[in-house]
């Protein structure tokens, strides 16, 4: 056999702490990013706080409870806005996590291989779509069959509850919270499948051994193991259309009132900013911030709901499950 | 519900299949309890496929009422494919297929117009790794099935739920943190609530698919006593990759392999006891004494 020329090979001799040039490097970029998040996070804070100061002293709390807004006489109340967000973005909320579930066990307990695979690329495909195209299509398609015919039949047999005696037109309440339902959609399904193909298939073998049908199956052991999933995907959901803009803009149909009825046109928060903002200025330009700034508010109260939400559901299902 | 009664050794002898499919009795061993055994399980010809793999062939075998039978084997061998097919579970796997006969209790399981659903009533399974289901507290898994079978009275399911716990040799252990979550236990009482959950539907058959292999041995122990016990009143057929663990269980037990085909075919099929002193087969042989494996 051959004896090595390479003479001894390379060990650990000393035990002293060295300089790791790579290890500082690393942990002092990591803390950066980290802490340009937070700041970024506060800035935004701060900046629309400082600059919606002017509306504060102004409208004091009228702010948020009064429905007129008027910035020609200096009179501004966002209840109407508020309203407008929040009833657009709970309706798209309950109606995309409906459908959003059902696709999802269809696409994981149902359908085989051939069909799941097309149709989740489809729905996704949805994600992909410019908001000002949902927009147009709102208004020239979907608005046009509100109109003409969703919005008749409605009247017709439902008009004798307040909330659906209205007039339909293309653009308005309804129109807003049917794009915002389908906008959302995909976000909540991708999210959904993901989760509902994670539940272990020790779960759902667990209940089919005692005797379950498939329906039973899914209703007893996979909903309930994927139920904190399946709500943080609608909070991501939820997000996405309380911040989203254009395409509501372009079919609620803008306007400053309280909404009375399903078909009535409307605003939303994110919408007043978009539309007001390019011609704003003086207290009416510190008004539409304070209106940002509420809507982060929001925003951030949502995220902590839902966190909370997600935290008591999974408590004590946590790590103790065995896949 | 037919009562099929058969004298073991003419099981063996009448059918004269060769590879031996039905367990004999050795001379000397036989009493008068183990002449006459009733069969809770007839399987006839059974066919296992998986797409177009043949995973389990030619299996015939009669598993016998109040005894525990033991199927063991090589990685691969089948075993676990074939006690899935006693109870219909071998289906979930896309393109799965069964066939041959298993009849249970003299009914065809894979007849037309059978629902799997109400042979999984009677026929429960123990898996690998316990899953209870982890949104349910102790007594809510062990009451999951009887919403099948219809049963709804509070009262009825509070004593069944006792039952099984007692019968599972759990409630001394929970009987004070019922509403508990299931998933709170150690992994071998988790193992006993799947078991109080799969027997407070009053199955006839209780199959187990290796359920030791996920526990350490104290729980192991206490696993294999309880099969013991319960095999006094239930059908038990359990899958193990542990040969002493067979031997120390199982009235009878099956020695399954796959040859180079990497097809799973029963070898042999005998009393515990005999199988494990006085093998027939060459490669049963080799097997238990630990040249190959």
């Amino acid at each position: 056999m051959a004896v090595s020329t390479l003479g001894q090979p390379k060990r650990a001799k000393s035990l002293v702490n060295r300089f790791k040039p790579g290890d500082w490097v690393f942990t002092t970029l990591a803390g950066a990013a980290a802490a340009i998040v937070a700041l970024v996070i506060v800035g935004l804070f701060w900046q629309l706080f400082a600059q919606s100061r002017e509306a504060i002293g102004h409208a004091g709390i009228g702010f948020v409870t009064s429905t007129t807004w008027d910035p020609s006489h200096e009179t501004f109340g966002v209840l109407a806005f508020v309203a407008g967000t929040v009833i657009t973005s709970v309706f798209a909320l309950v109606f995309a996590t409906i459908i959003a579930v059902l696709v999802a066990l269809f696409l994981v307990e149902i359908a085989p291989q051939r069909v799941a695979r097309p149709v989740s690329y489809l729905v996704e495909l949805l994600a992909a779509i410019p908001s000002v195209v949902y927009g147009l299509w709102g208004i020239f398609v979907m608005g046009v069959f509100i109109r003409d015919h969703f919005g008749p039949v409605v009247t017709s047999t439902l008009g004798w509850i307040p909330v659906f005696d209205g007039t339909p037109l293309i653009t308005g309440l309804f129109s807003a919270c049917i794009i915002l339902t389908i906008m959302i959609l995909p976000t909540v399904m991708a999210v959904s499948r993901d989760v509902i193909a994670a539940v272990p298939s020790s779960q759902r073998e667990g209940i089919l051994a005692l005797g379950a049908t498939r329906w039973e199956a899914i209703r007893i052991a996979v909903l309930p193991y994927a139920r904190s999933g399946v709500m943080g995907a609608a909070i991501l959901g939820l997000a996405r259309a309380v911040g989203e803009t254009l395409a509501v803009t372009l079919v609620i149909g803008n306007s400053v009132k309280l909404p009375e009825n399903i078909f009535s046109p409307a605003y939303t928060m994110a919408s007043v900013i978009a539309n007001q903002f390019p011609e704003a200025t003086g207290l009416h330009r510190s008004a539409l911030l304070e209106v940002a700034l509420l809507l982060l508010v929001i925003t951030f109260f949502i995220n902590v709901v839902a966190r909370l939400l997600v935290w008591r559901v999974t408590k004590g299902q946590r790590a103790m499950v065995q896949e | 519900m037919s009562e099929v009664r058969t004298k073991v050794p003419e099981v063996a002898n009448g059918r004269g299949e060769a590879p031996r499919l039905a367990p004999d009795v050795a001379p000397g061993g036989a009493n008068g309890r183990e002449h006459e055994r009733r069969v809770t399980i007839e399987v006839e010809n059974l066919q296992a496929y998986y797409g177009s793999k043949h995973a389990v062939a030619d299996v015939s075998m009669q598993i016998y009422a109040n005894s525990v039978t033991a199927l063991i084997g090589p990685s691969g061998c089948g075993k676990s494919t074939l006690i899935r097919c006693f109870n219909r579970m071998h289906e979930f796997v896309q393109g799965a297929r069964v066939d041959g006969k298993v009849l249970l209790d003299g009914s065809d399981i894979y007849a037309a117009g059978v629902d799997p659903a109400r042979v999984r009533q009677r026929v429960g399974m123990v898996f690998q790794k316990p899953n209870p289901f982890p949104t349910m507290s102790i007594a809510e898994n062990v009451a999951a099935g009887l919403r099948f079978l219809g049963v709804r009275n509070k009262s009825e399911i509070g004593d069944r739920v006792e039952r099984a716990l007692k019968d599972a040799s759990l409630w001394e252990d929970v009987k004070n943190d019922l509403k508990k979550p299931g998933i709170a236990l150690s992994g071998g009482q988790q193992q006993r609530l799947c078991i109080a959950r799969a027997i407070a539907v009053e199955p006839d058959v209780v199959l187990m698919d290796e359920p030791c292999s996920a526990l350490d041995p104290i729980a192991t122990l206490k696993i294999e006593d309880l099969m013991r016990v319960l095999a006094e009143r239930y059908t038990i057929v359990v899958v193990t990759h542990n040969m002493q663990q067979a031997a120390r269980v199982s009235d009878f037990t099956a020695y399954m392999l796959a040859a180079e085909d990497r097809v799973g075919r029963l070898i042999e099929y005998r009393r515990t006891e005999d199988l494990f002193t006085r093998p027939r087969d060459k490669r049963t042989e080799d097997y238990i004494s630990g040249r190959f494996g």
